[in-house]
C-alpha cells in the first residue's frame, strides 16, 4: 500500500511541483525554485496519496484529467477570444479532428474478425506522440482551410463559418463509416505509458526506477494518464506565456483591440489574425488527441455543441478572457460547478419528483439553466471573469524601469 | 528597417539647396464616392519631399478621405497614388507603412486595453518577436530587441510629455493626450513621410507649441516630410508651406500661405461653407 502511495504520488508530483515552483516568488534562483518546487510538490502528492481513500482518489484523478483536458481547449480559444477576439463557436471541429487523428494515426487496422464490424479509413499503429503532432497538424489545417476565407471579412463570417464547420464534421464522422467506423465507436485506442502498470513494466526504463512503479496495478492507469495531460497544460501553457508576452502577443491584443490602427502601424491584419486562429486551433487539436487516448473510444456523439463549444467557452469567461491562468482556472472551476450541479441535481430528485413527476428526468435540464445563470452573473457582475487580463502583458513593458 | 530610413532627398544627387525637389508624394486624379455622395473628385497635387504640407478646407471637403485612399485604408474609384516614383494604388496599410509612409486618424483610435507604453511599442517593423517561434527559440535577441524598442518608446513619450502617462491604459487618456499618442507612434516608425489629421484639435495651445516645434526639428533634422490637416489657420500659415486648398473634394488653390490667403476663391468656399472665415 504505501509502495504504490510511493509510485501514485511520484505521478501527481508534476502539477504540484509546478504549481509549488511558480508560488516562490521570482527572485529566488530557478533552480532553487525547481529543486523547491519539486520537494514540496512530491510532499504534497505523497501525503495525498496516503491519506485520501482510493474511491475518491479515483474520483479527483479522473476529474482532474478532464479539468486538464479542457483547460487546454480553454487556452486554445484564449489565443483566439482572449487575445485576437476571433469568434470561435466551433471549437468541436478542432477538438474532433484532433482526437480522430490521433485515433487513426494511432490505432492499427482491424483484422480478421474484427474487421467485419470496424472499419477505418487507415491505421498506422504509430506511437502516442506521433498521434498528438498529428492531431495538431490536421486541425491547423483545417482551420487554415475554414479561416483562410473568412478571417479577411467581418467577423460574423467567422462565427458562421466556425459554427457551420463544427456540424460538418460531426456528421462526417457520424455518416462515413469508412473513415473512423461511422456510427460507431472507434476502439481500441491505446494509452500512452500504460507499461508502467503492466507487468512486465516499460522495458526502456532503468530497472530501479521500473521497480518504482512496481506496485501500481492496471487499474492505477489514471495516475499515468493525469501526469501525461497535465504535462500537456504546462507546455501548452508555457509556451504561449512566452509568445503572448512577447510582440507576437502584443500584435494579437492591437489588432483585437483596433484593426485599423494596428493596420496604420504597419501589421498585416489578416495574417495575424489567420496566424492566431491557427495556433488556437492547434492546441484544440492536441486537447482532441489527449481526450482520445483518454477515452480509447470515441465517437461522433462526444463533440457536440454543448461539451465542446459551449462549457469552453463558459470557463473562459469564467475564468478571465485575455489571461492563459484564467483559462485554466475557469477550465478546473467550471467543470467543477458542472458536475457539481449533477450531484446537486440528483440530491435534489425527491423535491423534483414531489413537484412534478417528470421532473427527476429533466434533471440534466437544470443543469444547463444553472449554467446559463452563472454564465448571466459572469456577464453581469464579473466582465473580466475570476482574473482578468493584466495591465502588463508584454514581457519588457513592466511599469518599473531597468 | 532598413526601408523605413528616410532618404537623404537632398544630397547624393548634387541638386542644388534651393532648386525645386521632386515630388516624394503624387496624387493624380483622385476619386472616391460613397453612394451617390462625391466625396474625392479628380483631386490632384504634389507633396514636395522636405517640405511641410497643408491640405486644409472646409469640413467635409474630402480631406480625411483623401488620406484614406493615400494610406491603403480605401481603395480609390479611380486615380493613382505614387510614392517616389512607386504606386501605392491598391495597397494595403501594411504595405503603404512599410514604404514609409504614416498617417494619424482624426479621431483618434488607440489600442484601448493596452497600455501607452505598449501602443508605441508595437509600431516599430520587423520586430523579431513577432514572429511565433522567435520568443521560444531566440529568447535573447528578442529581449534585446524589446529593450531597444523601449529604450525608443520612452524617448517618444518624453518628447511628448505623454512619460506619466506611460503605464495607464490608453483607453483612459483625454482627448488631447490621445491626438499626442497618434503622433508619438508616427515617430515610433522613422517614417519618410507623415500624414497628420488635425494634429491639433483638442490639444492645448503650449503642448501644440511643442508639436509644432517638433514637427519643424523632424522635418529639419531627419528629412521627415509632413502633409497635414489642420483647421487652426495660424498654425497653418506659420508652419506649412505650401498650402493646398481641397473643396468639394478637388484641390482648389495651391501656394504660399500668404498668396492662398487672400485669394477670392479660397474665401469663397470657406464662407460659403460651415467653417468661418480663413483667418478664424
Ligand atoms: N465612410 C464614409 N461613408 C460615407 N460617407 C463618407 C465616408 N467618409 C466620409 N464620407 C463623406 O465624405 C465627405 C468628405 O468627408 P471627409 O473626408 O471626412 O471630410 P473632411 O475630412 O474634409 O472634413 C463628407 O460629406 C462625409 O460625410
Ligand atoms: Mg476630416
Amino acid at each position: 500500500m504505501g509502495d504504490a502511495a510511493l509510485a501514485k504520488s511520484l505521478l501527481l508530483a508534476l502539477p504540484l511541483a509546478f504549481l509549488a515552483a511558480r508560488a516562490l516568488p521570482a527572485r529566488v534562483p530557478w533552480i532553487a525554485r525547481a529543486l523547491l518546487g519539486a520537494a514540496a510538490g512530491w510532499a504534497v502528492a505523497f501525503v495525498v496519496a496516503l491519506v485520501v481513500p482510493p474511491g475518491q482518489m479515483a474520483y479527483l484523478v479522473s476529474f482532474a484529467i478532464v479539468g486538464s483536458i479542457y483547460a487546454v481547449l480553454a487556452l486554445g480559444l484564449n489565443v483566439q477570444w482572449g487575445y485576437t477576439g476571433l469568434f470561435n463557436i466551433g471549437i468541436a471541429a478542432f477538438f474532433a479532428i484532433g482526437a480522430f487523428t490521433s485515433a487513426l494515426v494511432t490505432t492499427s487496422m482491424p483484422t480478421g474478425a474484427a474487421a467485419a464490424f470496424s472499419q477505418q479509413a487507415f491505421g498506422l499503429g504509430a506511437p502516442f506522440l506521433a498521434g498528438v503532432v498529428a492531431a495538431g497538424v490536421a486541425a491547423g489545417v483545417l482551420a487554415l482551410l475554414v479561416g483562410g476565407p473568412t478571417l479577411r471579412l467581418r467577423e460574423d463570417y467567422l462565427a458562421i463559418a466556425t459554427i457551420g464547420i463544427a456540424e460538418l464534421v460531426r456528421l462526417v464522422f457520424q455518416n462515413e463509416r469508412w473513415l473512423a467506423n461511422g456510427p460507431q465507436p472507434l476502439r481500441g485506442i491505446p494509452q500512452p505509458l500504460a507499461c508502467l502498470v503492466r507487468d512486465p513494466g516499460c522495458g526502456w526504463l532503468p530497472p530501479p526506477l521500473a521497480a518504482l512503479f512496481d506496485p501500481l496495478a492496471p487499474r492505477d492507469y489514471p495516475y499515468v494518464y493525469l501526469a501525461i495531460a497535465t504535462l500537456f497544460v504546462i507546455v501548452v501553457y508555457l509556451v504561449l506565456e512566452r509568445a503572448i508576452r512577447s510582440p507576437w502577443g502584443r500584435v494579437l491584443r492591437a489588432v483585437r483591440e483596433d484593426e485599423a490602427a494596428a493596420a496604420m502601424a504597419g501589421k498585416d491584419v489578416a495574417r495575424v489574425r489567420l496566424q492566431a486562429f491557427v495556433v488556437g486551433a492547434v492546441i484544440m487539436g492536441l486537447g482532441g488527441a489527449l481526450y482520445a487516448h483518454y477515452m480509447i473510444a470515441i465517437d461522433y456523439t462526444h463533440f457536440d455543441a454543448l461539451y465542446a463549444t459551449f462549457l469552453v467557452w463558459v470557463m473562459l469567461m469564467l475564468g478571465g478572457s485575455g489571461n492563459n491562468r484564467g483559462a485554466i482556472l475557469g477550465a478546473f472551476a467550471l467543470w467543477g460547478v458542472w458536475t457539481g450541479a449533477a450531484f446537486l441535481v440528483d440530491l435534489a430528485r425527491p423535491v423534483l419528483a414531489a413537484i412534478s413527476s417528470d421532473l427527476p428526468a429533466r434533471g440534466p435540464y437544470l443543469r444547463l439553466l444553472f449554467i446559463a445563470l452563472l454564465m448571466l452573473f459572469i456577464l453581469l457582475y464579473r466582465p473580466k471573469g475570476l482574473i482578468g487580463e493584466e495591465r502588463f502583458v508584454s514581457r519588457d513593458s513592466q511599469g518599473r524601469d531597468g | 528597417m532598413e526601408r523605413m530610413t528616410p532618404k537623404h532627398v537632398d544630397d547624393p544627387t548634387g541638386i542644388p539647396a534651393d532648386a525645386p525637389r521632386p515630388a516624394l508624394l503624387r496624387v493624380e486624379g483622385l476619386t472616391k464616392s460613397f453612394g451617390g455622395l462625391q466625396a474625392v473628385n479628380h483631386c490632384s497635387f504634389d507633396v514636395r519631399a522636405g517640405s511641410i504640407t497643408a491640405l486644409i478646407g472646409p469640413n467635409g471637403a474630402g480631406k480625411t478621405t483623401v488620406f484614406s485612399l493615400i494610406s491603403g485604408f480605401l481603395r480609390p474609384d479611380r486615380g493613382r497614388v505614387v510614392l517616389d516614383g512607386e504606386d501605392l494604388t491598391g495597397l494595403l496599410p501594411h504595405q503603404v507603412f512599410r514604404r514609409g509612409l504614416c498617417r494619424t486618424f482624426q479621431i483618434p483610435r488607440e489600442h484601448g486595453s493596452m497600455t501607452v507604453l505598449e501602443n508605441l511599442m508595437l509600431v516599430p517593423p520587423d520586430q523579431l518577436g513577432e514572429r511565433f517561434w522567435n520568443p521560444l527559440l531566440r529568447p535573447r535577441a528578442v529581449r534585446a530587441q524589446e529593450r531597444a524598442i523601449r529604450e525608443k518608446a520612452l524617448e517618444v513619450l518624453d518628447l511628448l510629455t505623454l512619460s506619466h502617462l506611460r503605464d495607464e491604459y490608453a483607453a483612459n487618456l483625454s482627448g488631447g493626450q490621445k491626438k499626442l499618442l497618434e503622433l508619438a507612434r508616427t515617430l515610433m516608425a522613422d517614417p519618410r513621410i507623415v500624414l497628420l489629421d488635425e494634429p491639433a484639435a483638442g490639444v492645448n495651445p503650449s503642448l501644440m507649441a511643442r508639436i509644432r516645434e517638433k514637427i519643424v526639428q523632424l522635418n529639419a533634422e531627419r528629412g521627415i516630410t509632413f502633409l497635414l490637416i489642420e483647421h487652426d489657420i495660424p498654425l497653418v500659415m506659420g508652419l506649412c508651406d505650401p498650402v493646398i486648398v481641397l473643396n468639394q473634394g478637388t484641390k482648389l488653390a495651391e501656394g504660399p500661405p500668404a498668396i492662398v490667403r487672400g485669394d477670392p476663391r479660397v474665401l469663397e468656399a470657406y464662407l460659403g461653407g460651415q467653417h468661418g472665415a480663413v483667418d478664424g
